[in-house]
């Protein structure tokens, strides 16, 4: 415990300080042009323009309802705007087949169904847009890529047991296994601790930062825990009522007051302590 | 891809149904209110001298029957087994949903209007089955909907068909002949010629379907996780239904509104193997099959020298059934 506690204090100390502009070093892994939705006649999310650095965590901050999982429904082509584009490393969502933009991308929705299946069975669908025709048998390839998300999100143990009867923190690993099988450059995660406990939470944005830095994925996540964001993202976009308010690294976003304004409540940061921690106070 | 329940209950249950089936299926040929027993069967299969009476009973009354009963069984296991998967409900099956009636309705209509054109009645079946799915699949997809309401639109459906087949039946009391054994589903009075049709229907489904089952189990990671996978999750869901409408649709069109199996039987089996859909949907299609030959040799045995049809018989064994399923579901309050 002690070994562990030393690991994340000296990581969180490598972060004091470091800052992630998108810059013209960075590679944009995904671009929002002009994009717009509206469920009814009114529109929902208009004229939204963003850029997603390659390689960084960013999250995807704002109050409840003001479009956060419509956007991630979008970008990952659930959900068709009504107007712009979605760009995945330059090329157009919408003209990738449904295969072909799940090998680029892959999306774990919030609170996924557990199903009645083992971890192993449910980290093999994971190939599945690897796969043709009606049988989905696994390849040596496939075998491989199952196997290295399974070390990766640490799922070993409990490979062979039911899915449902995993704690919460065991379950959502077992996800991220999955779509890790997906072998994707980009991972898109709606809200990834939704029902964890407070350690739960933390393993789950400690195994995030993981494979951002070990595995080199570009990771999108909306994140309602804005002290779980400032603490693991890179850079962050902040929405209000379907419209950028901010965007840029943790620190620039901090500067900007767009929290305090988004959500009504003040940022106290504590680095003068070992540990680096956000409290939100209400204004 | 292993099975939640591992690979020797997946072995046991194999084993047990196959045993079942081929063990009822045989005694469904040997026993019955005629005078045919296992001598005369045995002397058929095994080439040896039998009396013309013993054979014609045996080749063009129980072998029909008897096949009739596989074919309607394993068609609407594995329609119900594919239903509650798509749906995402576990009270949905042909009957509940009310696809059977659907068909049925179906069925009625061209066989007073059409007489004497027997290849219709499948091809009426499917249509009248695919309609009511559409509309079962499209209240399914309002946001909000219960499993509940999906059961009771199925319930209202069904009563709204029954009606329109009742009426059908009062102005044209011959447009179906054993018409009463239809409404409550029954093998009595099947011919070869009956079923040839739909067996050509029921034999494609169940094929395709068994090639199916990785794709029911993509779909029961719920709608947003297959998509993301890179399914086409609208069409996956569409095509299926309309798989299990294909197979619905050809088990009603001969052995009428045979209800429950389609309930019963994978749940049976999902007990026992659990829910991987590549092991569900070839032993519901086994196990629906012993199912409604075991059903039908008790009906006709239990109640001789009467004859119940087999449907009676599933009603009373699905009912409670029904029943039970509802209060586990409220249980877990996600009626």
């Amino acid at each position: 415990m002690g070994e562990r506690i030393e690991r994340l204090l000296q990581r969180h100390k490598a972060r004091l300080g470091r800052t992630a502009a998108l810059d013209v070093a960075d590679q944009v892994a995904i671009r929002l042009e002009d994009l717009a939705f509206s469920y009814t006649n009114q529109p929902f999310i208009a004229n939204f323009n963003l850029e997603i650095a390659a390689g960084k965590i960013t999250s995807l901050v704002g109050p409840n309802g003001c479009g956060k999982s419509t956007l991630l429904k979008l970008i990952s082509g659930l959900t068709i705007p009504s107007a712009g584009h979605v760009f995945v490393h330059e090329t157009p969502c919408l003209s990738m087949g449904n295969k072909e933009r799940a090998r680029h991308l892959a999306l774990l929705p919030q609170g996924p169904r557990p199903p009645m299946m083992s971890v192993e069975a449910l980290v093999a669908y994971g190939r599945y847009p690897y796969q043709r025709g009606l049988r989905t048998r696994l390849n040596a390839e496939d075998e491989h890529h199952v196997a290295e998300a399974i070390a990766l999100a640490g799922v070993e143990r409990f490979r062979k047991h039911d899915v449902r009867l995993l704690s919460g923190g065991e379950r959502q690993r077992a996800f991220i296994a999955m779509i890790l099988a997906q072998d994707t450059e980009i991972i898109i995660l709606d809200e990834p601790t939704t029902y964890l406990d407070v350690s739960a939470c933390h393993e789950i944005m400690e195994l995030i930062r993981e494979l951002n830095q070990a595995a080199g994925k570009t990771i999108l996540m909306v994140n309602h825990d804005i002290d779980l964001a400032l603490r693991y993202s890179d850079r962050m976009a902040v929405m209000v009522e379907g419209k950028l308010l901010h965007t840029g690294s943790v620190d620039e976003v901090l500067a900007s007051g767009a929290i305090e304004e988004a959500f009504k409540v003040e940022v106290a940061r504590f680095p003068d302590t070992e540990r680096l921690a956000y409290t939100l106070f209400p204004l | 891809m292993s099975p939640l329940r591992g690979k020797s209950s997946t072995l046991v249950a194999t084993v047990a149904i196959s045993g079942f089936l081929v063990l009822v299926t045989g005694a469904a040929f040997f026993v019955g209110s005629s005078s045919v027993g296992f001598g005369e069967f045995w002397a058929l299969i095994s080439g040896g001298e039998i009396a013309d009476s013993a054979r014609s009973i045996l080749l063009n009354v129980r072998f029909p029957r008897v096949l009739a009963a596989l074919l309607a069984g394993s068609a609407l296991a594995v329609a119900g087994a594919i239903i509650q998967s798509v749906l995402n409900n576990p009270l949905a099956s042909p009957n509940i949903i009310g696809i059977n009636s659907g068909a049925g309705l179906a069925v009625l209509l061209t066989s007073s209007m059409f007489v004497g054109a027997p290849y219709l009645q499948p091809i009426a079946a499917f249509g009248g089955a695919l309609l009511t799915a559409l509309i079962i699949f499209a209240i399914s997809l309002g946001t909000n909907t219960s499993r509940l309401t999906v059961v009771l639109a199925g319930i209202a459906l069904s009563t709204i068909f029954g009606a329109g087949m009742n009426a059908i039946l009062i102005v044209n009391p011959d447009a179906y002949v054993g018409a009463s054994t239809f409404l409550v589903g029954g093998l009595a009075g099947v011919t070869m010629g009956k079923i040839v049709w739909s067996a050509i229907y029921v034999v494609g489904g169940l094929v395709l379907a068994l090639l199916l089952g990785d794709k029911l189990n993509v779909l029961s990671l719920g709608d947003t996780t297959a998509h993301s996978l890179g399914m086409h999750v609208g069409h996956w869901r569409l095509g299926l239904l309309g798989l299990a409408a294909l197979l619905s649709g050809a088990a009603v069109s001969f052995a009428g509104l045979l209800g429950f199996v389609g309930l019963i039987v994978p749940h049976m089996v999902k007990f026992i193997v659990g829910h991987n859909n590549r092991i569900v949907l070839p032993l519901s299609a086994a196990l629906g099959a012993g199912f409604v030959v075991f059903s039908d040799l008790a009906a006709r045995v239990i109640f001789a020298p009467y004859e119940m049809p087999v449907g009676i018989l599933m009603a009373f064994l699905g009912g409670p059934f029904f029943v039970y399923l509802i209060l586990r579901n409220r249980r877990y309050g996600d009626g």
